[in-house]
């Protein structure tokens, strides 16, 4: 064994990760690593529900740092994402001042005018943040093309001030599911990983960790129930968000044990599938059929 | 500490080689690796403990870029890493690099020999396992029927022709408002920003009012043609007119079907149309066998159709809709289709003809999903859809 170096380890991650309450697949935790330790952008892809805005979750609370999100959507221009200036006050400067002139121009567009988004905001944090970009396949190609300027310089460039560098270098996660391709060049910019649905032992501490009221025996079967469930062919496969929620309904209805009661079990199903169809698909014979396997 | 990593296949000398080279196999892979993913892999082994799962959890957030990079890369890994030099037989072609990986002429082998002339000397798939003489193998499909080359069956006055009619057809569709506003002189909205920035110029009073709009963007179009048996006849203005839309809008897609899905997109776009038409030629075996519509529709609808389809996107389908297999795989497939939020249009060449009524099960089923059902069954035809796609 080669002596321990100074740096964390990505086991040491993966520690402090579930400290959080994350529970971290290895090769999700191996990524995190390396994108603390390289400095890199993280493009986390996978079906929705999966945990992967928890990760900056979890993250920024393990570094006691910010977490600064950046919701994406169609449309999203950098009036919305990186800056604004605030036109109202502007004018009312204008009108109360009355004065016009160079120095007039300068105090209008200095900091106290300046509206911060998310971008210029998290290249400004004193203690350097996690910045969260959530579902960059929303935004369009352009705004994706911008940002990967934004994040190989850590720079923006605003006309009226000048060009603000980053004071300290954001940790940035960027998630997607897939709704559009993303372009060659922003994932080469990036590390990758892909977070799957966890598997049963990785799920089952997931739910001790956040809901430890729930008795070994019922937490078993849940896992089970979910686990088989999301091999059925649904259109929404349920999530760990879902699976959690699912948990508290059972404990809220007092349910120890999943095969007992198959109308109880039939309502708290609307923790988990989320689409007419899918509750068309499961119904109280499936689901029995299915808490049976899983008991 | 586990002994695979030590016993290298090759015997390269120092990390730096060793890890080129298996970059150097991801690539060969599909991967997209460059010389800048070579050295963040050296920088990220260096932030590593050297225990073989933290290496291969390290290369592995370095070297993919995408989900199916990332479920082959552990198999590529252990191909390179721990086989001590036996013969690789896990690199199997990804989807998206169909340059020469696709090895189907060793299947076609027997059928091919009438048509024989899809040979050029960059695809000649028997010299695939031997050069670089390493022993890679790579995964050939059997699934052909019969060869024919697409050469034959379409010239460059189509595709020039082609390239026309889609350009126009293209022009037709664009009509699907972004939510991105830009500066128009004309537009419904004031631009603030603009505005006030130019109101410095005269003390403060907004003098000229800049204006914005949401301006109109191109949709995308998918088409995806079938080239069964039954459509042979049809074939030749379809294809053309795949390869002219190709050449006409960087954003649009290509497929062709018959008892399989294939994506022809990044054939079709080579800068000779010859030479993209013998390409298609090696990826399209099979073209003119039966036809299974209903599960090329539903591989589409589950495999491109979640990367490549959204609400701005028309999904054209140029078939007959004769098909082997249940009309319900046909529904559901298309009902999924549909929940893209696509527009669909089906142009079938039959439905020309006197008295056509679309009584193949299959057509019928794939009725309801549809934005618009019209025939189609040469070049001038499907110009002549410009003013109904501009209606959609």
């Amino acid at each position: 064994m080669p002596p321990r170096l100074i740096m964390t380890d990505w086991t040491d991650i993966q520690t402090d990760l579930a400290a959080q309450g994350y529970v971290a697949a290895p090769d999700l935790a191996m990524a995190v690593h390396l994108s603390l330790a390289l400095g890199r952008p993280l493009l986390l892809e996978g079906a929705a529900g999966v945990g992967k805005t928890e990760v900056a979750r979890a993250l920024a609370a393990m570094k006691g740092c910010e977490l600064i999100r950046l919701q994406c959507y169609e449309g999203l221009d950098a009036a919305q994402a990186i800056y604004e200036w605030n036109y109202q006050r502007q004018l009312l400067a204008i009108r109360a001042s009355g004065e016009t002139g160079a120095g007039s121009e300068a105090r209008l567009f200095s900091e106290d005018y300046l509206l911060e988004r998310p971008l210029l905001r998290a290249i400004r944090q004193p203690v350097a943040p996690v910045l969260l970009i959530d579902e960059i396949d929303r935004a369009d190609e352009e705004f994706e093309a911008y940002l990967l300027e934004v994040l190989s310089d850590f720079q923006i460039t605003i006309p009226e001030m000048g060009t603000l560098r980053a004071v300290t270098r954001p940790m940035v996660i960027l998630t997607a599911n897939g709704t559009r391709d993303l372009s060659d060049a922003l994932r080469r910019r990036c590390l990758y990983a892909y977070v799957d649905y966890p598997d049963r032992a990785t799920e089952l501490a997931i739910l001790q960790k956040r809901c430890p009221g729930v008795s070994d025996a019922l937490a078993g079967q849940i896992i089970g129930f979910v686990q088989t469930l999301r091999k059925e062919d649904l259109e929404k496969k349920p999530g760990v968000a879902e699976m959690l929620d699912f948990a508290a309904a059972l404990a809220g209805l007092g349910v120890n044990d999943l095969t007992r009661d198959p109308v109880v079990l039939q309502a708290a199903l609307a923790t988990l599938l989320k689409t007419q169809s899918d509750r068309a698909n499961i119904t109280t014979e499936v689901a029995q059929r299915l808490a049976g396997r899983a008991a | 500490m586990r002994g695979g990593i030590t016993r290298f296949a090759a015997r390269d000398d120092g990390p730096a080689a060793r890890v080129a080279g298996f970059m150097a196999h991801l690539r060969e892979s599909g991967f997209k690796l460059g010389v800048a993913e070579s050295d963040m892999a050296l920088r990220a082994l260096a932030a590593t403990h050297p225990e073989a799962e933290a290496v291969r959890a390290a290369l592995k957030c370095v070297a993919c870029g995408s989900a199916e990079d990332w479920a082959r890369f552990d198999a590529l890994f252990d191909s390179y890493w721990r086989n001590g030099g036996r013969v690789r037989t896990k690199a199997v072609p990804s989807g998206s690099s169909m340059q020469h990986t696709r090895n189907c002429r060793s299947a076609a082998e027997g059928q091919a020999s009438g048509s024989g002339t899809a040979d050029s000397p960059d695809t000649n798939g028997d010299g695939e396992s031997e050069d670089g003489g390493d022993g890679r193998l790579i995964a050939s499909t059997i699934r052909n029927l019969m060869k024919k080359d697409l050469r034959e069956v379409v010239s460059p006055e189509d595709i020039r022709q082609a390239e026309r009619v889609a350009l126009r057809l293209g022009a037709a569709l664009r009509d699907r408002r972004s939510r991105r506003a830009r500066l128009s002189a004309k537009g419904a909205r004031i631009d603030l920003r603009r505005t006030i920035r130019a109101s410095l110029a005269t003390g403060g009073d907004p003098l000229r009012l800049a204006r914005k709009r949401r301006p109109d963007r191109p949709v995308r179009i998918a088409a995806l043609v079938d080239v069964s048996g039954s459509m042979t006849l049809y074939a030749r203005p379809f294809l053309a007119f795949l390869a002219g839309l190709m050449r006409a809008d960087a954003a649009s897609d290509a497929y062709l079907f018959h008892t399989r899905l294939v994506r022809i997109t990044e054939a079709l776009r080579d800068d000779d149309p010859l030479r993209a038409l013998n390409r298609i030629t090696l990826l399209a075996d099979g073209f003119g066998g039966g036809s299974k519509i209903g599960a090329a529709l539903a591989q589409f609808a589950a495999t491109y159709a979640r990367r490549f389809v959204n609400g701005r996107t028309v999904v054209l389908i140029l078939s007959d809709g004769y098909d082997t297999e249940p009309p319900e795989a046909m529904a559901q497939a298309m009902a999924r289709l549909a929940r893209r939020g696509c527009r669909i249009i089906w142009l079938n060449p039959l439905k020309g003809w006197r008295d056509y009524a679309p009584i193949a099960a299959g057509m019928a089923a794939a009725l309801p999903h549809l934005d618009l059902f019209a025939p189609a069954a040469t070049l001038e035809d499907l110009a002549a859809l410009e003013p109904e796609l501009a209606r959609l």
